[in-house]
């Protein structure tokens, strides 16, 4: 019996991503399920984490560090986003820059019956502020990263990436 | 309490380069008194984050000095910002409160604790490098040239006297003034700096 290798995230591939695409600071609130990731770019010397109290907060620090011409992403998980919403329309889509947020879509499930009710209102959420999103399950999707730098750039629009692997923790 | 208008005043002769970031009721002021408005910046609001922004512009330009002029009912409403100010320590950054105790554009209801917080005392303890209060005009105008020459984070915490609103919004007279885009693109433009 052939046993089969769960396909998983790393946070080497989150990390190459943000690199490849310039990427200067990480506004962030860490979680548990989230370590190795923080402690990844915590090693990197190119890139400043940005630690923020509040959700809301990373967009409007996202929206300085653009002003001043760095690139930031905001890194934070589905429930913090949706705490964030007047700082989302005000600070990034009002502003019309550029930005990429990468949110942990804690309780989504490709396979078993979602009910985390986080998961349920998170596609619905960014729906309804019109921000196109990428889901990134594992190493294979990681150049939708890229693709949704790309888009956020011509578009001068926030553009998401919903990280389906946030609940088991950025497997290494 | 002070004049809003009077702390302006004061505070033009100090300002040397830095950006200024003016905000609320009182921050109306400021455009009475600006003497170079490519470097005065309308961030815009979303519920008190205007000072989370202020801390991303003083972090993506560590070589200019940034002055944000904040309220304190926008404060309140992210008083978690300032750990998240003092947890990255900007040597550049100035944070002057403008404390006139109400919600002024709302017709003026007190905040909460309103005569009894002690902003400074918060910032401070937060983790800010220094942080001052003044309820006089001429202690401000004292201190306002060594609180600028200091490494920040600094938190500066003042008393004015609130410019109550009770028009509804839509009958009040508004000097013109800058969008946020276009004070955006005129900082840019006088930093070199390419937009997004």
């Amino acid at each position: 019996m052939v046993e089969q290798q769960a396909a998983v995230l790393s946070p080497e591939a989150l990390v190459e991503e943000f690199k490849k695409n310039g990427v200067t600071h990480v506004v962030t609130i860490p979680d548990s399920e989230t370590n190795y990731l923080y402690e990844l770019m915590q090693e990197q010397p190119w890139l400043d984490v940005v630690p923020a109290s509040r959700e809301g907060e990373t967009f409007a620090i996202a929206l300085g560090l653009i002003i001043g011409g760095q690139t930031p992403v905001c890194l934070i998980q589905n429930t913090g986003m949706m705490e964030s919403g007047d700082s989302i329309r005000g600070m990034a889509l009002d502003s019309g820059f550029p930005l990429v947020m990468v949110i942990g879509y804690r309780g989504w499930n490709r396979h078993g019956v979602i009910t985390d009710s986080v998961a349920r209102y998170t596609e619905p959420f960014l729906n309804a502020f019109r921000i196109n999103y990428y889901l990134v399950e594992q190493d294979a999707d990681s150049h939708r990263i890229s693709v949704a730098f790309e888009e956020a750039k011509n578009t001068k629009r926030p553009v998401a990436i919903l990280v389906g692997d946030e609940y088991h923790g950025f497997n290494r | 309490m002070i004049q809003s208008s009077d702390i302006f005043r004061v505070f033009k002769d100090h300002r040397g380069d830095a950006i200024v970031i003016p905000t609320g009721t009182s921050g109306r002021h400021w455009r009475e008194f600006t003497q170079n408005e490519t470097r005065d910046l309308n961030l815009g609001g979303a519920m008190g984050h205007t000072t989370s922004a202020a801390l991303g512009l003083a972090l993506g330009l560590p070589n200019e000095k940034v002055v944000l002029f904040d309220s304190e009912g926008a404060l309140l409403m992210n008083l978690g910002i300032l750990a998240t100010i003092a947890g990255k320590q900007p040597s550049n950054f100035c944070h002057i409160l403008l404390d006139n105790e109400c919600y002024a554009t709302t017709g003026g209801q007190p905040v909460p604790n309103a005569q009894e917080i002690n902003y400074a005392g918060v910032a401070k303890e937060a983790g800010y490098s220094a942080a001052y209060s003044f309820d006089d005009l001429e202690e401000f105008a004292t201190n306002i040239e060594q609180i600028m020459n200091e490494s920040g984070p600094v938190f500066v915490a003042i008393k004015v006297v609130p410019e109550v609103e009770n028009e509804p919004i839509g009958m009040r007279q508004r000097a013109p003034s800058r969008s946020r885009a276009e004070t955006i693109r005129d900082l840019q433009g006088e930093l070199g700096i390419s937009a997004g």
